[in-house]
């Protein structure tokens, strides 16, 4: 105890040292803390990029390559699933219910979705999360467009917005869907999600925009549909990009999902999107792991400089290390009061540390959420992050033995001759 | 493991020390201090001074003979129970620098009391008022004094507040090491005539060590390292 009290004069007494040392600590522990929670948060977000779908069905392809086109618009399908195998398993008894989602054209780099309003009844994200409408409302007529958060808000589009899609994915496309605008009536909150840079149109509105289409080029002038005579024509697809299924009972996830991949009229698959999202993870998460790395060796080079700093101290403190031991401290109090030291500049670095990451949370709370849609949850520390802050206090009083093993050697073959 | 003269304050029989790999610097056949004596050790630097005081404090081991304080052969003790015996018993001054920067003065004082228990159960009752009682046995009653940093002190405060310290819970044995050779003439007997009259209100014996032999007349005894080590002798 006695000694404790010794340690934290003594360090008071180099205070500028000692507030570096812990402030270069702190910063490090900062830095890991907030890498260990912005890839919670990642995490986290990324598995909640949907939820309430059992299964997404597309033509047969990888499992990766169908969820990224049908959940991130990343990438296209190589294959469209044919509206007649779509009819089938829509009504099949156990499923309850389909969203169809076609894909291919795009507005101004924003992929376009042709769906239909049970996307908005049954998609979710982020565990329960459903669609919020921040303007307007869910499309109605067939040239009508609900359309994400950053569609509106990079493009300035707002509801009553006219907007004209371009045929394929460029950002600048030469053919364009200019006969058949689109009214924006619908804009939807910020989900953190693939959503937001998507524009939503009917299913129909897709056959409509294509109906005069043939090989990628529009009929010649003559023989153009208007978008009034579209209304009157049958505007069922002949197929769609994929579709997501809910199960009226989980239990038969699995059954739809073989039965779907051993169809035999078309080649299809069936993918389980919690599955499939981790096996995603596990391949962009490494860049996380990176990054954990990263900051473990910003933490270890926290705790060398301060070895640094208090190696260097030691030679101009055998005077006291000599005076202490005369008044009868021995070696073991001489170790302890160096082990000692490290472990409260480590303790002080540590919980400045997690002062500094939680204040930067906080601060940076609303920002990230209005522009990354990243839902960062300061929570408490978790068991994960108590195990890391000891881990790294255990690691200084382990390097702490290096300068304590030092005096403890100097006080030995210094004995009572204060050397100056 | 008792002496049987338990009258001797220090009692140094056969003592050999040499540094690890180089020549003897400690032979000394006999030395011996009586309780109560004051005793004056003529040593000029490099006479292995430091380490004849390295081993009377239990710091040091010696290679052959033996050690004893106070009728226990202190050589024969494990490393810890030295370390015990030294804070309970031994009060050391040295030349300069006693004193821990970061403590004030009367935390300095009361130092030995945190390391032995037994030391500070001798001094029965108040530990504060105690130390502060020897601070103005010494000279240094102004209560101002006792907050400062000791850095802000004169070297002959810093010397009485070691002083103090040394004396604190009446050790049997004192060991001054140079302690006036930092300060000027007057001072220094001043300083002297203070450690003296102390360690004789409290029955210590007194040890000084010193390469000035202007202060001699005023110990009971004077001997010269010189004449006690045969080691570095040619």
């Amino acid at each position: 105890m006695k000694t404790l009290l010794l340690a934290l004069r003594s360090l008071r007494n180099r205070r500028t040292t000692a507030l570096l040392t812990i402030s270069a600590i702190a910063i490090s522990v900062a830095l890991l803390l907030g890498v260990e929670k912005m890839r919670t948060a990642a995490r986290e977000g990324f598995a909640n990029t949907v939820s309430g779908v059992d299964l997404i069905v597309g033509a047969r392809s990888g499992q990766l390559n169908l969820l990224l086109y049908s959940v991130f618009r990343v990438g296209d399908a190589t294959a469209n699933v044919s509206w007649q195998s779509y009819q089938k398993i829509a009504r099949h008894p156990d499923v309850e219910w389909t969203i169809p989602i076609s894909l291919g054209d795009s507005y101004r780099g924003f992929r376009v979705m042709g769906t239909t309003d049970q996307y908005f009844e049954h998609y979710r994200f982020a565990g329960e999360r459903k669609m919020v409408f921040a303007a307007g409302r869910p499309f109605t007529d067939l040239y009508d467009a609900v359309i994400g958060a950053d569609v509106a808000q990079q493009l300035g589009c707002k509801a009553s917005s006219k907007i004209i899609i371009a045929h394929g994915l460029g950002n600048v496309s030469f053919a364009q869907h200019e006969d058949k605008p689109f009214t924006v009536v619908g804009v939807l909150e910020r989900t953190g999600t693939p959503i937001d840079r998507t524009v939503h149109v009917g299913l129909e509105a897709i056959t409509a925009i294509h109906i005069d289409w043939q090989s990628g080029m529009q009929a010649l002038p003559g023989g153009r549909v208007s978008a009034e005579e579209a209304r009157a024509r049958d505007l069922t697809p002949e197929s769609i990009t994929a579709f997501m299924v809910g199960m009226r009972s989980k239990v038969m996830t699995f059954t739809m999902q073989r039965a779907i991949n051993e169809y035999r009229q078309e080649p299809l698959l069936a993918i389980i999107p919690g599955v499939a999202l981790t096996q995603l993870w596990n391949l962009v998460g490494i860049a996380d792991t990176a990054l954990m790395i990263v900051a473990a060796f910003v933490v270890l080079a926290g705790l060398l400089g301060m070895l640094t700093a208090i190696l260097t101290s030691l030679n101009e403190r055998r005077r006291e290390m000599a005076i202490l031991r005369s008044v009868g401290a021995r070696p073991r109090h001489v170790f302890t009061l160096l082990v000692a030291e490290t472990g409260m500049l480590a303790s002080a670095g540590v919980a400045a540390g997690v002062a500094i990451c939680y204040s930067l949370i906080f601060a940076g709370k609303p920002l990230l959420e209005r522009r990354f849609g990243i839902f960062l949850d300061p929570g408490g520390l978790t068991g994960y992050d108590f195990a890391i802050l000891g881990t790294i206090i255990v690691s200084a009083l382990l390097i702490g033995v290096l300068p304590a093993w030092r005096a403890y050697r100097n006080t030995l073959s210094d004995g009572l001759t204060i050397r100056v | 493991m008792t002496d049987s003269t338990p009258a001797l304050a220090i009692r140094a029989r056969d003592l050999l020390f040499a540094w690890p790999g180089k020549a003897l610097v400690i032979e000394i056949e006999q030395f011996s201090v009586a309780r109560g004596e004051r005793v004056f050790l003529r040593g000029p630097s490099g006479s292995g001074k430091s380490t004849l005081l390295g081993l009377l404090g239990g710091v040091l081991t010696p290679a052959r003979g033996e050690v004893s304080l106070l009728g226990i052969e202190i050589s024969a003790l494990s490393a810890s129970a030295r370390d015990r015996f030294r804070g309970e018993h031994l009060g050391f001054i040295f030349q300069m620098f006693n004193l821990i920067p970061y403590l004030s003065v009367l935390e300095n004082v009361l130092l030995p009391a945190g390391f032995s228990p037994a030391r500070a159960a001798r001094v029965g009752g108040d530990l504060q008022a105690e130390g502060r009682r020897l601070l103005a046995a010494l000279g240094l009653g102004a209560s101002d004094l006792l907050g400062r940093p000791v850095t802000e002190l004169s070297i002959g405060q810093q010397q009485r507040v070691a002083a103090a310290r040394a004396l604190l819970g009446k050790p049997e044995i004192i060991v001054a090491d140079e302690p006036t050779s930092s300060l000027d003439h007057d001072a220094r007997e001043d300083f002297l005539q203070l450690l003296m009259s102390e360690c004789r209100t409290q029955g210590s014996t007194l040890l000084f060590v010193s390469h000035d032999t202007s202060l001699g007349h005023l110990f009971d005894r004077v001997v010269s390292l010189g004449d006690l080590n045969r080691a570095g002798r040619t």
